[in-house]
């Protein structure tokens, strides 16, 4: 066992200077995708307008403020609840560009028709 | 999947326009045994009652006893009448719920039909799952025969998530199962059961699965609200009318970016407010739809 960890730490010592550390550290970069943060509250999102990239996937951490809201994006296929005290993670992936409503779907009082936000997804470079 | 049919014709000096709805092969009565006879009945929706807001209607106070009078001026008077829902405008405060809707009930009380069906939309259910509407209104969802047209009342707004739920739509594929595939039936409900626009909320969250159930049924015809505005649409051989609002026309489905309300016409008051007069016909194809529109 022992022999086994001397030889990882000088291999590792040997190899990381000529790139591979490097590697590592690039495909560490690319994995993980961008979270963004919507609260929920009678009668808004916030952010109430966010851009995204076509073709680029993003989580969506949904945090309600207040009480049970919806959180519906029919363009994209995700729908969920958001629940006071627990934050709902979603992920989506526009595969087109242009102006796409969220609403909330979970009727929640006067000003329900009014709760809404946009994603303004920009076309691929 | 859908549709449009609009078979508009002016009626002179009424003002009003009718469209004939239904299959080109269904006569809505004649295939029935036995034989509906010829009636009439007028759909009001979405009044509104307790809204407040003098650039959408200044006239807020009184454009429901208008309409009570209106449909009171009918001559002939309609069998009966049916409210497809928001009978009130939503408030958070119980109390208040209730005393909108006594208030509505005591308005609608001058009407002179007194066979009067109602219906409710989710600003008078969807906060507290109906528990008010059911102490004034009774049960939410329902059947009823009239002169051999069957209608069955549906809700989709006391759950808050819009949804009709297990338990209903069991209860509706049971009912319609009680009637032959040509037997002539009206559904009535308060949202869209199909994806009007999805993107303003305009749906039934399970409403393609009463859709479906629906599908076979050929003198099949949804009557419904919620959208405060006129809309005709055909899933498969279903069609489907939309009624006007009495409280403030909404813009036609994804023609503004927002479904902002359109503002009072000072020039034009009540513009796109009004009800409609159905005629069940014996003798000849389809429902029959009036248009009245809301004068000043």
């Amino acid at each position: 066992m022992k022999t086994n960890l001397l030889a990882l730490t000088m291999f590792l010592a040997l190899a990381l200077p000529f790139g591979l550390y490097a590697e590592a550290a690039t495909a560490l970069a690319a994995d993980p995708i961008q979270t963004i943060r919507i609260t929920a509250k009678k009668f808004e999102y916030s952010p109430s307008e966010i851009e995204l990239k076509q073709g680029e996937p993003v989580l969506l951490e949904l945090i309600s403020l207040d009480r049970l809201h919806g959180f519906n994006c029919p363009e994209l296929r995700v729908r969920a609840d958001i629940t006071p005290g627990t934050p709902t993670t979603i992920r989506v992936e526009p595969k087109k560009a242009g102006r796409l409503i969220f609403h909330c779907d979970i009727y929640c009082g006067d000003g329900h028709e009014e709760m809404e936000g946009a994603f303004i997804v920009k076309g691929g470079q | 999947m859908a549709l449009y049919r609009r078979e508009f014709l002016k009626l002179a000096g009424l003002g009003s326009v009718f469209l004939v709805t239904g299959l080109g092969t269904s006569a809505f009565a004649a295939q029935t045994k036995p034989r509906a006879k010829a009636f009439t009945f007028v759909q009001l929706s979405d009044a509104h009652w307790g809204f407040t807001g003098p650039a959408l209607n200044p006239e807020a106070a009184t454009t429901l006893k208008r309409a009570v009078d209106a449909v009171n001026a009918l001559k002939p008077q309609p069998d009966f009448i049916v409210f497809t829902g928001d009978l009130t405008h939503t408030t958070e405060d119980p109390q208040e719920r209730r005393r909108r809707l006594r208030e509505f009930k005591e308005i609608v009380s001058a009407l002179k039909v007194k066979d009067v069906r109602f219906l409710p939309g989710e600003h008078d259910a969807s906060l507290d799952y109906g528990e008010a509407y059911k102490e004034f209104f009774g049960q939410t969802y329902y059947t009823f025969e009239h002169k051999g047209v069957h209608f069955i009342a549906l809700d989709n707004v006391s759950d808050p998530a819009a949804s009709l739920g297990d338990k209903q739509l069991k209860w509706f594929e049971g009912e319609l199962k009680e009637y032959a595939k040509d037997a002539p039936i009206v559904v009535l409900t308060h949202r869209p059961l199909f994806d009007l626009y999805p993107q303003w909320d305009w749906a039934t969250r399970d409403g393609a699965r009463a859709i479906e159930l629906m599908a076979p049924y050929t003198n099949l015809t949804v009557l419904y609200g919620h959208i405060h505005q006129e809309n005709h649409f055909l899933t498969g051989q279903t069609p489907h009318h939309a009624a006007k609002s009495l409280i403030f026309p909404l813009p036609a489905p994804g023609s503004t970016p927002k479904r902002t309300p359109i503002p009072w016409d000072p020039a034009e008051p009540f513009k796109g407010l009004g009800f409609r007069g159905v005629d069940s016909l014996a003798a000849a194809k389809g429902l029959k739809l009036t248009e009245y529109p809301l004068k000043a």
